[in-house]
């Protein structure tokens, strides 16, 4: 672990990745304290303030402090996505695992269902899944991690071959170990490791999707300071306000940066070989 | 590649369409909304609710409807809008075709900016081309296109007026006006792609460039120009191919949310009125066609790479 950390800092978009991925941690945990307004309180006299001593990042149409609602909205966006890939990722791999298991017929069947449900881009899959439960922000993460789970089937189908194929696996079976050590002590910490990077990936895309679904009007519903939801109420100002905008743009080109380049960098930290 | 495997390769898709189909039609049979109350109101009586679920065949079993919807499907009757109570087939089709015009210009771009921008990347690998261009490819991905396109209408449209900032002029009826209004949707389609793509043509051409063969080419003289053009690009281009088609799918997904933003008339501003209204013919028929657009794509790709890499026997 310490070993994989200092790899990782060692190339420029490990250390980066960390460190931007890091604070928004921070920002998660400790953001609603940090914040020096209620992120709903209108406030009529301060409404469309520029930034500010007062108002740091300025106001929005009801008065409402924006970083403030940035801070508390990093749960609402960050949080959500992360369980949303993870929910994916959870599914994939059984699914994954258990074809890679299966092998021959059932392991073909399963894998041209998931090239097929996967003919479906993953924001209208997500669009589909939300009409079907409804709009709400839980349905959205419902929604996200189906569309991503028949892409990490795939992924770690692909990874679980390999591994099975590898001499430390022949090495095991001859050695006449059982099954379960195999699968536990010999597959499974190989398997996890490129999961780990795909993920990571993924949550740069789950913010995205997240933020997108809620732009649309199907995700997080007003008036939640969730930042795709914030941009969306923020187009009609922009003309007249245009930082109204930006900060949450901002806000979540950076999150969904700091996921790509974590990914990257656990990828090439893992991958000493490249 | 064998006649058996391109077979095959067209089975999987009549599979794909079959599972995509299946999928469509039970999201939309768990929908809860009432086809009946919706084409009536909320207010009709409920034998009149009874006789219109008859003639919808809303009465029958579930696999009798789906039966029923796929035969109308395969016969390309993809049924009537709920909303407009106009035939749902030539709409869509209508509208797929300026999502497709819009899907090629932004595929064209990518194209045209995206592999020499990774050429010049890979050649100048660690210098600070190369950086510029991996920072900004970063910068591409990580910005979703309901932001970009955003901040593409303010500072274009808003602040420079260079642009329309939305609306849709058909190219036939006057073509430079039609032009000016594709230009913004297909910008901001294609920066996701750019920036992905520039990003795997840079690496695909790092690794070809440290292959023996390459070594061999330069060893016995040639220039950098014909070892880069000759031997290089050949091969590293070859899986862009297979990259661009798997990037079809977040085009289309982009597509839905730039056509909506833009007000673009096309098939993904259709799907989202459609299922704003949950006009359920009209939400089968798009998913559907989408679907039936990724996978077609994909099947091209295939039949390309494995027309142009000799070396690849497909079974």
């Amino acid at each position: 672990m310490a070993e994989l950390l200092r790899r990782m800092l060692r190339s420029p978009q490990g250390a980066l990745g960390l460190l931007l991925v890091g604070l928004m941690l921070v920002l998660v945990i400790v953001g609603p304290w940090l914040a020096p307004y209620n992120p709903e309180t209108f406030t009529p006299l301060q409404r469309y303030k520029p930034p500010s001593l007062q108002f740091w990042l300025g106001t929005d149409q009801y008065g409402r402090d924006i970083l403030s609602r940035l801070l508390y909205g990093a749960r609402a966006t960050v949080l959500m996505a992360i369980i949303a890939s993870a929910l994916g990722t959870l599914a994939g791999a059984l699914i994954g695992t258990t074809s890679a298991y299966l092998g021959g017929r059932s392991d073909e069947a399963i894998m041209r269902t998931i090239d097929a449900v996967m003919s479906i881009p993953s924001l209208l899959m997500a669009l589909l899944i939300v009409t079907l439960l409804g709009k709400s922000s839980f349905n959205a993460l419902l929604a996200i991690g189906i569309a991503f789970t028949p892409g990490m089937a795939r992924v770690t189908r692909s990874v679980a071959l390999t591994v099975r194929k590898q001499d430390y696996v022949s090495a095991a079976i001859a050695r006449g170990e059982k099954a379960r050590y195999i699968v536990w002590r010999e597959m499974l910490p190989n398997v996890v490791a490129p999961i780990v990077v795909e993920m990571t990936i993924r949550v740069a895309f789950a913010v995205m999707l997240f933020a997108t679904l809620s732009f649309l009007g199907l995700g997080a519903q007003p008036p939640a300071p969730e930042w795709g939801l914030m941009v969306s109420e923020s187009r009609r100002f922009m003309h007249l306000s245009p930082w109204m905008i930006l900060w949450p743009s901002l806000a979540i080109a950076t999150v969904a940066i700091g996921f790509n380049l974590l990914g990257d960098g656990l990828r090439d930290a893992l991958n000493p070989r490249t | 590649m064998s006649p058996a495997y391109v077979l095959k390769r067209i089975a999987l898709i009549g599979y794909t369409l079959f599972v995509v189909s299946l999928i469509v039609f039970a999201i939309t049979q768990i929908l809860p909304a009432d086809a009946a109350v919706m084409l009536l109101g909320e207010n009709a009586t409920a034998d009149a609710l009874a006789a219109v679920r008859v003639q919808l065949g809303l009465d029958a079993p579930v696999w009798l409807q789906y039966g029923r919807w796929l035969i109308g499907v395969l016969q390309g009757d993809f049924g009537v809008s709920m909303r407009t109570g106009q035939p749902v087939g030539p709409v869509l089709v209508e509208a797929l075709g300026r999502s497709l015009l819009l899907a090629l210009f932004a595929i064209l771009l990518m194209l045209c900016l995206a592999v020499p921008l990774g050429i010049v990347a890979a050649i100048r690998r660690g210098k600070a081309t190369d950086l510029g261009v991996s920072v900004t490819s970063y910068i591409g991905v990580s910005v979703p296109e309901f932001v970009s396109a955003t901040l593409l209408i303010l500072v274009l449209a808003d602040w420079l007026q260079w642009l329309p900032a939305t609306g849709y002029v058909p190219l036939t009826e006057d073509f430079a006006r039609g032009l000016k209004h594709l230009v913004l949707p297909v910008l901001t389609v294609s920066i996701i792609l750019i920036a992905h793509v520039s990003r795997m043509v840079r690496s695909e051409l790092v690794d070809v460039l440290h292959t023996d063969y390459i070594r061999a080419a330069r060893l016995k003289g040639l220039s950098a120009r014909a070892v880069l053009f000759k031997h290089a690009l050949r091969n590293a281009l070859l899986p862009t191919i297979t990259i661009v088609a798997l990037d079809v799918g977040y085009l289309l997904g982009g597509v839905i949310v730039v056509e909506e933003i833009f007000a673009l008339p096309g098939i993904g501003r259709q799907l989202i009125v459609a299922i704003q209204s949950r006009d359920l013919p009209s939400i089968q028929a798009g998913a559907l066609i989408m679907a039936s657009t990724y996978a077609i794509a994909n099947f091209l790709a295939d039949m390309t790479y494995a027309w142009l890499d000799k070396r690849i026997q497909y079974g």
